[in-house]
């Protein structure tokens, strides 16, 4: 059975913020689905995972430069620029 | 409204009115079925057609695109307040096939937010209403797609990792088809789960179905995934070997209804029983697969590059975990945090690695089906549109996906056309085929569609 702290470890791993009435719901929602997932379990391991429906192969091309995007294109979906450059949050604690 | 009657319309009357018309419509809609309009672009490209310089297979012609496929300087949402406000800078391969071919690209369609739903009411912009009933839902997540072909286009482009365009087509009572995986190019089609989506065409009848796939069908080398092959639609109807699968059913009045059709198919074609018994895992494999490579997928969402952003940057952790808690809703919440629990460490071989091995299964089971028959058969939907609100436990919505998600899971072909009414509201009939047939599939719905 899942629990609150699996839920809160889960949430930051996949880097989202919960309330702790959001941590309670979910847990109760994340059970009653994950016990429904259970049936899994039947499944022998003697059977070949399929990743890819159809066979697929790398492909490959010339490595031929192409016009890129232009940087203002780039960059106009972005709320922090700074001289042309994507401006993201700091990597270090303070 | 079809291709050959939007036609017919156009011998008296400008496109430019047609297509004002069809603008005026959609503005007092209470359907909802549209997030962005593209007004002045298309009154614009309705002129030109007008004056004879619009050429191609869709010249003319009003289509509607879902809102999870980019469209160059139109506004992409996938119903999320985590993208409100995304303009891309590129057209989806299928976008520039349909400008190409002189489509009039109407607007972007409401769907499920990042088309995790099976009835839109997880979008950021509000519920899609059903065509046949206000009050009920118009199914998901392509809703907008579908309930538009009512009376506010002729076509729309729909996507479909487990049923997405086959729901809404069952509900709002249009054809929609899910093409081979392969086919079509996901270039530019905001992803999901790559490994089961596909971007398919929805209309309002088999011969316009089958010209949109023409057109958006193909090879780009842009999707490491795309097959290669062209779509050529050359109808041929033989006698063919028709199986109904035993394990997938519906609700009471659903299954009259259904019967009914199998007395129809009866009398030109043999119909059998098939059994597939790995069915009973595909829904939780599906889900699985599905969370885990969203989980992967919208990892992608930070708030630097695009996307929902705070107003100040903070640290990494900090900045990342509260633009992705006001970012996505609560249903793309749930699915990251169970495909990550999928993924992660003690839990890889439980869930995910025993979801892919019910992939070859279920893989099996339909090759050794196409072995004995030429198309399989089953209802889309386990009931007709149900009232919006009336399902709220997540595990409940997710068993409506019963009938369409071994679909995606094996990677074939599945459309779904209308067969009759249930108390007034649509259901949909769905016809499977093996691996790049649609042909076969589209020339057996374009007989029975003659038929009902």
């Amino acid at each position: 059975m899942i629990t609150e702290d699996e839920v809160i470890h889960v949430a930051n791993l996949a880097k989202i913020e919960l309330k702790p009435e959001e941590v309670k719901k979910f847990k109760e929602e994340f059970a009653k689905i994950l016990e429904y997932f259970s049936i899994l379990d039947e499944v022998g391991e003697d059977v070949e995972p399929t990743y890819h429906i159809l066979p697929i192969k790398n492909v490959f091309r010339e490595d031929v430069p192409k016009e890129p995007l232009p940087r203002e294109l780039v960059l106009m979906n972005a709320r922090h620029v700074e001289e042309g450059y994507f401006k993201g949050p700091k990597i270090m604690e303070d | 409204m079809t291709i050959r009657e939007w036609k017919e319309r156009l011998e008296s009357e400008s496109c430019y009115d047609l297509i004002s018309e069809l603008f005026e419509r959609i503005e007092k809609s209470k359907l909802n079925a549209f997030i962005t309009l593209n007004k002045d672009e298309a009154l614009r490209k309705a002129e030109e057609f007008d004056k004879g310089k619009v050429e191609g297979k869709l010249a003319g012609i009003p289509v509607a695109i879902k809102d999870n496929i980019s469209t160059k300087g139109l506004r992409t949402t996938c119903a999320s307040k985590m993208l409100a406000n995304y303009v891309p800078p590129f057209d989806a391969h299928v976008v520039e096939r349909l400008k190409q071919e002189g489509a009039i690209i109407i607007g972007k369609t409401n769907m499920d937010e990042f088309a995790m739903g099976t009835t839109t009411e997880t979008s950021y912009f509000g519920v899609v209403r059903n065509p046949y009933d206000l009050d009920r839902v118009a199914g998901g997540s392509s809703g907008g797609s579908g309930a538009c072909l009512h009376s506010e286009s002729v076509l729309a482009l729909g996507s479909d990792t487990g049923g997405s365009i086959r729901c809404p087509a069952s509900f709002c009572g249009v054809f929609g088809l899910k093409p081979t995986y392969g086919l079509v190019s996901r270039y530019g089609l905001i992803p999901y789960a790559n490994s089961l989506e596909q971007i398919g065409p929805m209309a309002n009848c088999v011969e316009d179905l089958a010209l949109l796939l023409e057109v958006i069908a193909g090879k780009d080398e842009r999707d490491s995934t795309n097959a290669g092959v062209e779509f050529r639609f050359e109808p041929k109807v033989r006698r063919f070997r028709i199986g109904i699968i035993k394990e997938m059913s519906a609700s009471d009045d659903v299954m009259k209804v259904f019967e009914e059709v199998v007395e129809v198919i009866k009398e030109k074609h043999e119909v059998v029983e098939v059994s597939l018994s790995s069915l009973k895992y595909a829904l939780p494999a599906y889900y699985i697969i599905a969370m885990s490579e969203a989980s992967s997928n919208l990892a992608r969402y930070d708030g630097v590059r695009y996307g929902y952003a705070l107003e100040k940057l903070d640290t990494w952790t900090r900045y990342f975990s509260r633009v992705r808690a006001e970012g996505f809703g609560e249903e793309v919440k749930r699915r990251i945090m169970l495909g990550t629990y999928a993924l992660s460490a003690g839990y890889y071989g439980k869930y995910y690695l025993k979801a892919l091995r019910v992939r070859t299964l279920v893989k099996n089971d339909f090759q050794r089906a196409f072995k004995d028959c030429d198309l399989l058969i089953s209802p889309t939907m386990p009931t007709p549109a149900f009232k919006i609100g009336e399902i709220q436990d997540p595990l409940t919505m997710y068993k409506m996906d019963v009938n369409t998600v071994p679909i995606n899971l094996a990677g074939i072909p599945a459309l779904s056309m209308p067969m009759g009414f249930v108390k007034g509201l649509p259901v949909g009939l769905q016809i499977m085929g093996n691996y790049f047939e649609e042909n076969k599939i589209l020339s057996f719905a374009l007989e029975l569609e003659g038929s009902l």
